[in-house]
Order: C-alpha cells, then structure tokens, then sequence
C-alpha cells in the first residue's frame, strides 16, 4: 500500500491551492484528478474574475489555473496522479484509486476532498432530445475543444453560469434567442445581465419551460410564465425555434465520498444540496478529512480558492507542520472570505455557514486515521 | 402520447415512473432505487437523485432536508473485478490468510 500524507481529491481551484499550502508547510501532497490535465473548472472559464487581487481578480480563469500549475510544477513534495478517479473512502481509512484500469490503494494521514460539484438536470418533456445540455458542458465542448453547440439557443437560469455561458456562446457566434429564470428575480451579478441585455437578449424572469420538441434531435423549445407556487400559466406560452438548451439551474455538491467516509451531512438549499458539516479550519466530523471549494457548498472559485488554502493549511497542521506566521496568514485568508461573502449574497452563504459549524472538540470525535 | 420526461438516464425512468413507485407506497430514495435502479447506473445518481428527492417531497410533503439520499457505497465508477484482484495482490494482501 502506498504511503501518503495528504492526499487531495481533486485538483481545480480548491484542490490546487490546498496542494500549493500543505507543500509550502514542508508537508508531502498527493492530487488526484480524474480528468487528463488539472485546473477543473478553470481551463474554460475565459472572463476575468472578480474579488480581489489575492484571488486573481481581472485575471482570466484558464490563466488562473496556468498560474497555479506553474507553482505546482516547481515543488518537489507534490506528486500529481491524473486520469485517476478516486473510487472509496472506507472506515479504516484507505482510500481506493482506479488509474488506467488498474486499483490502488492508498492509506493517507489526512484527506482533503475537493472535488467540486455537477451540473442539476431539469425535469420537462423531451429533456432527453439530443441538443439539450447542461450549460457548463456547452462551456466545456467551446472553449476547451471548440466544438459549436450549435446555432440557437435557450438558456434556461439567469445565474452567473447561465449569463456567463450565454455571452461566450454570442463570442463564438452562436444566436442566444433567449434567457429564462424561474424566479422573480437574475440571480447572477448585474453587470452580466446587462451585458447580455445590451446585446439584445432578452431574460425573461418569472419563466421557465414547459417543453422541448424535435423528431430526432431538439427544433424548438416552449417556454411559459409561472405563477407565484411555479406553477405554469397556460395561455403564456412562447415558442422559440432552439436547436440547443442549457440548463443552468444550479450545481449540486459531489459528496459521495464524503457520506463513504461518514462525514455527518446537511442539507442547506443555498449550497445546493448535502454538504459537510465543518470547523472554522474546515475540517469535517471526521477527523483528518477536510473539505474546501464546491464540494462544501456551492459558491464562487475565488472563495473556492481560499478555501483550499485554508483547508491545506489545516490538514498540514493537523500533521504537525507549522508555519512561523501561521496565525497571520490564517486571520487574512478568513478576512478574505469574509470580503468574498460581503453583501445580500453573501448573506445566505454565511448563514449557511453557521448553520453547518461545528466546535473543534465536536470535530474530533469520530477519529478514522488511527 | 406518454409524456416523455426522463428522470432517471441510465435506466431510461420517467417523472411518471417515479410518480407510480411512490404512490405504490415507496416512498423513500433507497427503496425506490431498489425497485427500480434509479441512481445505480453510471451517473451513480448525480443526474437523478437530487430529481428523485424532489419528487419524494412533493409527494409526502416533507422537505428534501429531512428526506436520506440513501446510502454511498464504493466504487462511485465501475471498475473490473479483474483490477480489485490484482490490486489486491500486487497491495501485499494475502487472498487467503
């Protein structure tokens, strides 16, 4: 069995700086990341972000995730496993790996899960026709292989993803005829609906929609305004000639592994479903595994990125790694985070957040590692 | 014409699917998922379940945080049996001790 002392699941923004702060404390890291190359989300993320410079603001995220790796690559104590999925987390604390059809077994001295969440699917009739996708699969098939969805489209979710993904399809020529969101209100910042909207798409808030149509692949979509307990309003019907659907209607935590381990969970809506119960230093109920980015609730990368400092940071700690100005640098990524989860937005994460918390004393009690 | 509104992609189940389960009385996803396979096929319920507990909760009336999601077993992605056996041998584990 391979020994290893921090293993990280996942190597997107969380993953990578968590990797990047345990290896700086002098503590060997292993990633792993099912996919062939790191960064997760980033590598498709072609805007610049917000936040602050800590957190790369006005840089773009493929950019970011270049940066990252950069750091990454020039530490000795990291070691990289790509195309590897991590498969099981069990009681004894041995964690499972496929890689290229072989098994392995490794047993770390502590886990930081970062792996980042999946995109929610959409209940309507015909949601299976080809040509209805998730959007951030739209984002992937354009800007990581450059492959046109095709030529119209309905965005269904007005959220940051949704507006996001609707500008980048109108840079890559595609015709966005339309957004739809289901509450009254966008949910993504301002300054991107308005982009969109000054472009000449129209958002529809208050709708979402009622069918798709189409012989062998998706020809048209039908979209109606809801009433005040979602439901549809006959009469309201618009019907849209689409040969793509994006469904952007929130991520949900991949938290398999974290109910493996016995992690205790709760389901807080505004993080998009079953997430972690975690100490300031984001370790779960269980001890020796902490969590950061997505998989602890759904939020943006920035917060994703400070959270994997802080949780590598922690875990290195944990293993007796220290840093002589720790406290410090503790009390300014926590200042971060807090700047990040400023405002009315902000406020539903916070209060997700403490809702979740659990005293340090509480953290230890369920000890895998031993 | 049945309204073609999938649910459940890896085991082709519809909303209607679901809705007939529940009202048979399986109310709960692990036994819904029992019945039926939903959640067992390669998206291991990332696509269905969070569709599945919505479902569950119209239909009870109990909101989807009071609702289990089941339980989380490994592998979350198949492997070949072939793999665990070498794996384990090649682990320094003895198959017969």
């Amino acid at each position: 069995m391979m020994p290893v002392e921090i293993l990280i699941i996942g190597g997107g923004p969380a993953g990578l700086c968590a990797a990047i702060q345990a290896a700086e404390m002098g503590s060997k890291v292993l990633v792993v990341d099912r996919n062939n190359s790191l960064g997760g989300q980033l590598v498709k993320q072609t805007h610049m972000f917000f936040g602050s410079e800590k957190q790369y603001a006005s840089t773009r995220g493929f950019d970011i995730a270049e940066l990252l790796l950069d750091k990454i690559d020039k530490m000795d104590n990291v070691e990289v496993m790509k195309s590897t999925t991590v498969l099981g987390i069990f009681e004894d604390g041995v964690v499972t790996l496929e890689n290229n059809g072989k098994y392995i077994k490794i047993k770390p001295k502590a886990t930081i899960v970062s792996t980042g969440a999946s995109e929610k699917n959409l209940a309507f009739p015909n949601n299976d026709l080809p040509g209805v996708y998730g959007a951030g699969a739209v984002q992937t098939l354009m800007n990581e292989y450059g492959v046109k969805p095709g030529n119209n489209v309905l965005m269904i979710g007005a959220g940051n993803i949704g507006l996001i993904v609707s500008y980048q399809l109108m840079q890559a020529g595609v015709k966005v005829e339309a957004i739809v969101e289901a509450a009254p209100t966008i949910g993504g910042y301002l300054v991107h609906a308005s982009k969109v909207r000054r472009m000449g798409v129209p958002i529809y808030t208050g709708y979402s929609i009622k069918e798709a149509h189409g012989k062998d692949s998706l020809e048209k979509a039908i979209i109606w305004q809801l009433d005040e307990k979602w439901n549809g309003i006959p009469g309201t019907e618009k019907e849209l000639d689409v040969d793509v659907i994006c469904i952007s209607v929130g991520l949900s935590p991949l938290s398999e592994l974290l109910w493996q381990a016995g992690c205790q969970m709760k389901y807080i809506h505004e993080f998009g479903g079953f997430v972690p119960a975690r100490d300031e230093n984001l370790q779960t109920s269980v001890k020796g595994i902490f969590v950061a980015g997505d998989v602890a609730g759904v939020e943006e990368a920035s917060s994703a990125m400070v959270e994997g400092y802080i949780a590598g940071m922690s875990a290195a700690s944990y293993l007796g790694y220290k840093l002589y100005n720790m406290q410090e640098v503790k009390d300014d990524l926590m200042q971060q985070l807090n700047s990040l989860r400023h405002g009315p937005v902000g406020e539903k994460i916070r209060n997700g957040i403490t809702s979740l918390m659990i005293d340090n004393e509480a953290a230890a009690s369920i000890d895998a590692f031993k | 014409m049945k309204e073609n509104i999938i649910i459940c992609r890896c085991s082709d189940l519809t909303q209607q699917d679901i809705r007939d389960l529940i009202n048979q009385g399986y109310t709960t996803y692990d036994e819904i998922k029992r019945i039926s396979r939903v959640g067992m096929g390669p998206c291991q319920g990332r696509t269905c379940l969070p569709l599945v507990l919505r479902e569950i909760s119209i239909a009870t009336g109990k909101p989807i945080s009071e609702i289990s999601p089941g339980t989380f077993r490994p592998p979350v992605k198949s492997i070949k049996l072939g793999a665990i056996t070498e794996g384990a041998l090649e682990g320094g584990e003895a198959c017969h001790e």
